[in-house]
């Protein structure tokens, strides 16, 4: 099935994620290469629109258009008086008049990838929106699960224990994870205290880290804002830690086959407390790594299809390129 | 003004049913001089002009107690004559004006200048309402008397609550005496800071702050209990939550002197619509859950609320496409509201009309020339609905500045007709002619 | 296989197979740094074939698979779906690569095949080994060792297995959108 864009794990659903993760294996091959840069998407340009600082997210994207040969445009507004969301329209239909196919969108807002589609033609990819959604992080962290899970001899996500710890409420990797491990029938436990979670719980929840971490395959730290601290959602940086950071006698308890996973970047001595260099389950740099060849997997499927306006064919209709 | 040009303006509207405060009876309307008259079966036909109305509602013109006309200060998103127009064509005969304005309406000067645009404008009866604190700024009480001496009835910080209990309670102490009546939007903000839609399920999922239900029905449940400390009457502005309505119920069973009005976007839309992220759907109180909907209808319906209000809310297209939570709150209303209404309320027509037109005009003391009896003598203040006409709402069809309705080709049944304000046509077959 | 006109049976692409071995290895004296890379998805089993064979005859090979679908130069114009993950045996720096597929029609694929291997390095020679050259050529490109010539028409689709060789009438269908076949 065609799809135009990735604004949120619905865009996809279980059939699209199981391609997307298929192609990130290929992508992540082309990484290996001693070239790591195929021809796939020459002609095709790709704007990174980052109304939100993010170095990481913004190189991780542009390294992966790069890789695809796709021309790409940065746009880093910032904090911009764009950032005010006063004229969104007008950059954006400034941009397409320009020629653009995909638009990579990073904003402090939660929805602007919708209404971007809503303006333009070109594909929209959101690249984090507010505390909505982070479908290419959700992305790279099953790819990084599954690769990692399959190098210790253990498979699928059918019946997969995730912990996702910590703020809850404001994150956008937490929904897009959630829902995305969900729809491949993972289990999904929410850890942090009542004021990080959602009004609405989005998973079975709880606020002891303690008596969770012996039922988990998998212990995913969230960044903790500093801010959020300050403004007293949490009593302490140095009480959060104690309740929720992942410490050295809690990653002792950890089984042997535990996946350690952070969205980076980390504070350490906050949400982390133990070195995860030190740690045998930590696939933190997987995870950065695998980055790049899930956002080329994704630009592949979105821009290296038939032509939206080329005919009948669709995608994944099972015609071999011999 | 030109009223009564010509020195006749006479105008009979035969075949139609006139529904008021009364009943209903078909009867035929005879027009002059401003006020009804005449009334009888089959008048004679010959003198002045005759509108055929068979098949369609003579009745009194509707009355908004809560209308945004942005002026002075964004007539980039309306104007007092566009959304006097708007009025019209919506059927009414008479808005009070939102004291939100800039400079805000707190000060005799510019709300004789709202009344004077509004004279001017002369499609609708335009009613300044006045703030109760200074700038809105809800620290200093604004001059109550020399205000209710310019004519003001409703004094309101519309836009934001009274958050200072204390403050609240001296108002109401103050202006009570002086006859006036305060009208609250009821909203703790320290519970709705930065708050983008109702806080629930759906707000969980697009990762948006909420606005919950709680922060409305504290401040509801705060001002009836001040109103029975202090005898004084509150008018609460657009109720959006099931527990506001019963916290009502159980004050006017207690016989406090406690109004409501709800809003037709309250009574047919939900916090479902945000999902797409269109600001046209944010609005302060924003759309609640199917329960609260329920609630509110029942509320109506079983006269709990006293009364239809639009909260028409003009703003730009640029404003309405900024991001869902930079974007400001706020909908159209007048030129829906009716077939809205209709479409969400199991009521007989007179019933409807009562929400529209007499009620409200009593809460805004405007019942001495709104939302009268059709009878000789009366001021004719009437508007001709077509109950049976199927539209279809274009946003750029409507008469207001703005284009920010959340009823889009939504299609609606029963529209005014023809508006008649002080006996002049300012609406003749669905246009105005001012 | 589908309907159409058998053109080879299974003891012909045998057949075939083993004299392709045998050229391939006269070709490439003692089969030193040779590598066998099968183009997905349809030269796959082939090169694991020509490997057996060359094994049997004279010194096993290593034998790889490689994806072109990266490289194609008809991207947007037809679906894409990779095959499997690319997977080369051994250093293509300065190896003799023998690149395998079942059908050389238009030559684009082998061209893509050529942009794809250079990712990986620099080999010292690169052919080419077909089990069928039905000809139409749209680039400059020649097999080195074919199992059999086949002329067609363009309204026609060649599909190849261990099965044997079929012919079908695909007239109704766009030949050049189903790719080398």
């Amino acid at each position: 099935m065609a799809v135009r864009h990735l604004r949120g794990i619905a865009d996809v659903g279980v059939e699209g994620l199981l391609r997307l993760l298929d192609l990130t294996d290929h992508m992540a091959e082309v990484g290996r290469r001693a070239n790591p840069k195929v021809p796939a998407l020459r002609g095709r340009t790709v704007c990174n629109l980052f109304f939100e600082d993010s170095t990481r997210t913004r190189m991780s994207f542009d390294t992966a258009a790069k890789r695809l040969s796709a021309d790409t445009m940065t746009l880093a507004v910032g904090s911009s008086s764009v950032n005010k969301g006063e004229s969104l329209r007008d950059t954006v239909e400034t941009l397409e008049a320009m020629g653009v196919d995909a638009f990579v969108i990073r904003h402090r807002s939660s929805g602007v990838p919708w209404r971007i589609s809503e303006w333009s033609d070109a594909s929209v990819i959101n690249a984090g929106d507010g505390w909505h959604q982070h479908p290419t992080q959700a992305l790279l962290d099953l790819y990084t699960i599954r690769s990692e899970r399959a190098a210790r001899g253990a498979e699928g996500f059918e019946g997969l224990r995730v912990g996702i710890v910590g703020d809850i409420r404001h994150s956008r990797v937490a929904r897009s994870l959630t829902e995305a491990l969900g729809l491949l029938g993972a289990s999904v436990l929410h850890i942090g205290p009542r004021t990080l979670m959602p009004p609405t719980p989005l998973a079975p929840s709880t606020d002891d880290l303690d008596a969770a971490l012996a039922d988990l395959d998998i212990v995913y730290l969230l960044r903790m804002q500093l801010e959020r601290i300050d403004s007293a959602v949490v009593p302490s940086g140095e009480e959060y830690s104690r309740r929720f950071a992942l410490t050295p006698e809690r990653a002792g308890r950890l089984g042997e086959d535990v996946l350690v996973m952070h969205p980076g970047p980390m504070n350490r001595g906050v949400e982390i407390t133990v070195d995860p260099a030190r740690l045998t389950g930590s696939v933190i740099t997987q995870q950065v790594t695998n980055g790049i060849a899930a956002r080329m997997a994704v630009l592949f499927d979105l821009l290296g299809g038939v032509d939206t306006d080329g005919g009948s064919a669709a995608v994944g209709s099972g015609v071999v390129g011999l | 003004m030109s009223r009564g040009s010509q020195g006749v303006g006479d105008v009979l509207l035969t075949g139609g049913t006139v529904i008021d405060i009364g009943g209903e009876r078909r009867i035929d309307v005879r027009i002059a001089d401003g006020v009804v008259a005449e009334i009888g079966e089959r008048l004679d036909a010959e003198v002045g002009e005759v509108i055929d109305v068979t098949g369609l509602v003579v009745a009194p013109g509707f009355v908004d107690l809560h209308t945004h006309l942005r002026e002075p200060g964004m007539t980039e998103a309306e104007t007092i004559e566009t959304g006097s127009r708007a009025a019209a064509l919506g059927g009414y005969t008479a808005v009070v004006a939102m004291p939100n304005t800039d400079p805000t309406q707190d000060c005799v000067s510019v709300v004789d200048f709202v009344r004077a645009e509004g004279r001017r404008a002369g499609l609708c009866d335009v009613h300044p309402s006045a703030s109760i604190t200074v700038g809105r700024a809800g620290e200093r009480l604004v001059p109550f008397a020399e205000l209710a001496a310019a004519g003001v009835r409703i004094f309101t910080d519309d836009g934001s609550g009274v958050q200072n209990d204390g403050l609240m309670r001296r108002a109401l102490e103050y202006a009570g005496e002086l006859g006036l009546t305060l009208a609250q939007h009821c909203e703790v903000s320290s519970l709705t800071a930065g708050a983008v839609m109702h806080e629930g399920e759906c707000c969980s999922h697009l990762g948006l702050p909420g606005w919950p239900a709680l922060a409305e029905e504290l401040m509801v449940h705060r001002d009836i209990e001040l109103v029975r400390l202090t005898g004084s009457p509150v008018h609460l502005l657009h109720l959006s939550t099931a527990r506001s309505v019963e916290l009502v119920r159980a004050a006017k069973a207690d016989g406090l002197p406690v109004t409501a009005e709800a809003t037709p976007h309250h009574i047919s839309l939900t916090d479902e619509r945000l999902r797409g992220f269109d600001p046209v759907f944010k609005v302060n109180p924003p759309l609640r859950t199917m329960r609260d909907v329920e609630e509110v209808r029942l509320g109506l319906i079983d006269g709990t609320i006293d009364a239809i209000a639009t909260d028409h809310a003009p703003h730009p297209g640029h404003a309405k496409e900024r991001p869902l939570d930079s974007a400001p709150p706020g909908m159209l209303g007048l030129e829906t509201a009716f077939g809205v209404a209709r479409a969400h309320l199991d009521l007989p027509l007179r019933e409807l009309i009562a929400l529209l037109s007499w009620r409200p005009a009593a809460i805004a003391g405007l019942h001495h020339l709104h939302g009268r009896p059709v009878e000789v003598g009366e001021p004719a203040n009437l508007t001709v609905i077509d109950p049976a006409i199927n539209w279809t709402v274009d946003p750029n069809a409507l008469a207001s500045r703005s284009t920010n309705t959340p009823y889009q080709d939504v299609p609606l049944t029963g529209r005014a007709r023809h508006t008649f304000l002080h006996g002049e046509a300012v609406v003749r077959d669905g246009v105005a002619t001012r | 296989m589908t309907e159409g006109k058998r053109v080879l049976g299974p003891d012909d692409v045998r057949r075939a197979t083993t004299r392709m071995a045998h050229e391939i290895i006269e070709r490439n004296r003692g089969l030193d740094r040779v590598v066998l890379i099968g183009l997905q998805r349809g030269g796959v089993w082939l090169a694991e074939r020509l490997g057996e064979e060359i094994a049997r005859i004279g010194d096993p090979v290593p034998v790889g698979s490689l994806d072109i679908s990266l490289h194609r130069d008809d991207i947007g114009r037809r679906p894409v779906v990779p095959g499997s993950v690319s997977s080369l045996p051994s250093e293509i720096d300065g190896a003799r690569v023998v690149l395998v597929d079942d059908v050389l029609y238009t030559g684009r694929s082998v061209k893509a095949a050529l942009d794809a291997l250079n990712d990986y390095g620099r080999p010292d020679s690169v052919q080419l080994a077909v089990m069928v050259d039905r000809g139409h050529r749209e680039l400059p490109i020649r097999p080195d060792f074919v199992g059999k010539n086949l002329p067609t028409s363009l309204g026609e689709s060649v599909e190849v297995d261990h099965e044997g060789v079929v012919i079908i009438d695909a007239s109704d269908t766009d030949a050049h959108d189903e790719g080398d076949r």
